[in-house]
């Protein structure tokens, strides 16, 4: 998968910085751009609609609070929500107060989702990834990641070792890596 | 793809992963975060691990989000509820509970401060009013002492007066140590005296006027003791008699009214 070209990832970037100025237009746009992943990963984590509502609101809310909490050394915007709505969520389902300060949220992914061609072969590629990866390390892997569970948790749901627990997360975060990359051109 | 862990960081490879998706368990965590602060291979390799993960989150597949989302979104901007400066976060990550124990501990160490203090303030008053009792006590002691040794005193002439006239019978013992001039007077039976008046003791000279010996007054029972603290009579005083009489109140430098009582 190719890098956006300098004005593909300038696009977000710029958003944010709207943001900064309190521009409204920006925040629905960004919101048209990303709401959709960030409920769709709210709704995958809670099972409920309601609960996913709060946490898009949340989200978005949060950015348009404070937009520096975001800038355009931590990569995709779009990736960085996801991950924000996956972490608040998790809070959600397990009652507890955010335990991650989203500044200390920083990931590098390499992927375009700034424009809606990117976003969807992008999401495309994913889930292509996510296919090809051995059906119990896929599994272990969306224990942690959607239900929040530590891998102790994991072992005990799964009957599983402990130290096969966390080999099959590591090798399938590798697993989704390399197949991204496989489909560079 | 190479996997960016250090040689000799192998050991955090597995630990960052679980990391990276919150599979961590709590207690793990401290001993990574210490080990990040100082590694920054390990660090882009958890945001790289972060990014891994992040693909789990886009390639969710759902339903769009309900129109009203939006509109409630941009209704809460527009309302300017969220305009908050930018150093408030809109999700305050709360510190865990025991993060306030320097806090807690402070106040908790000022309350005791002051506790303390207030202790010793009281503290100190009680042992002003104990040591003046003190000294109270050791006074009275003193006197009693006093008494008891002019009592007791082989040279102590004990004189009884007896009343001149019929019962009732007022009776006082006077006792007098000639070689210091001191006495203690003893007296039952008084009648009470009228307002603003007092009993004076006078000691009658072989030679001179009356001399006073100090001044005493009776109880409801008709009781009264009396040992001037410091007398006015010259040791070895000779004397014909003791004698009391009726005087005014604070008494009187000379008899002022006829002798109610007397003895040698």
């Amino acid at each position: 998968m190719q890098n956006a070209d300098s004005q593909e990832v300038g696009k977000d970037a710029a958003l944010v910085h709207r943001l900064r100025a309190r521009d409204e237009g920006a925040m629905e746009q960004l919101y048209d751009h990303y709401s959709g992943i960030v409920y769709s990963v709210a709704l995958r984590v809670l099972n409920d609609t309601g609960a996913a509502e709060d946490v898009l609101q949340e989200v978005f809310l949060q950015l348009w609070r404070n937009p520096n909490v975001f800038d355009s050394s931590r990569g995709s915007l779009g990736a960085w929500l996801a991950v924000i709505a996956r972490n608040r969520a998790i809070d959600a389902l397990r009652k507890r107060r955010p335990e991650t300060e989203v500044e200390n949220v920083v990931l590098s992914v390499n992927c375009d989702l700034e424009n809606e061609t990117g976003r969807k072969i992008s999401i495309e590629k994913a889930r292509a990834a996510l296919a090809k990866i051995p059906p119990e390390q896929r599994k272990a892997l969306e224990l942690a990641f959607f239900q929040g569970l530590t891998h102790t948790e994991i072992a005990a749901k799964t009957g599983e070792p402990l130290g096969t627990i966390k080999t099959r997360i590591r090798t399938a975060l590798m697993a989704l890596r390399k197949a991204m990359a496989e489909k560079q051109v | 793809m190479t996997e960016n862990v250090q040689p000799g960081h192998e050991q955090y490879a597995e630990d960052l992963a679980l990391y990276a998706v919150g599979a961590l368990e709590a207690g793990s965590c401290a001993q990574l975060e210490q080990h990040l602060k100082q590694c920054p291979a390990c660090l882009r390799e958890l945001e790289a691990m972060r990014g891994d993960a992040a693909l789990l989150a886009l390639a969710v597949s759902g339903p769009a989000p309900p129109q009203r989302s939006r509109q409630r979104l941009l209704s809460a901007i527009a309302a300017g509820k969220e305009q908050q400066p930018e150093s408030l976060r809109a999700f305050a990550v709360r510190r865990p509970w025991w993060s306030f124990a320097p806090v807690f501990a402070s106040l908790l160490l000022a309350i005791f401060a002051i506790l303390l203090l207030r202790e010793n303030a009281s503290l100190r008053r009680t042992n002003e009013q104990l040591a003046a009792q003190i000294i109270q006590s050791d006074k009275e002691n003193h006197h009693a002492r006093e008494v008891l040794a002019l009592i007791t005193a082989k040279d102590a002439m004990h004189i009884s007066l007896v009343s001149a006239k019929t019962p009732p019978a007022p009776h006082i013992k006077a006792i007098y140590q000639p070689s210091t001039g001191r006495l203690v007077l003893m007296a039952s039976n008084l009648n009470p005296l009228p307002a603003h008046m007092t009993y004076e003791l006078w000691l009658i000279p072989k030679k001179g006027t009356p001399m006073p010996c100090g001044t005493f007054k009776p109880d409801a029972h008709g009781m009264a003791m009396m040992m001037p603290e410091n007398p006015e009579i010259p040791a070895w005083t000779e004397f014909k008699e003791f004698a009391v009489t009726m005087e005014p109140e604070g008494g009187s430098a000379a008899p002022t009214s006829d002798v109610l009582l007397r003895g040698s």
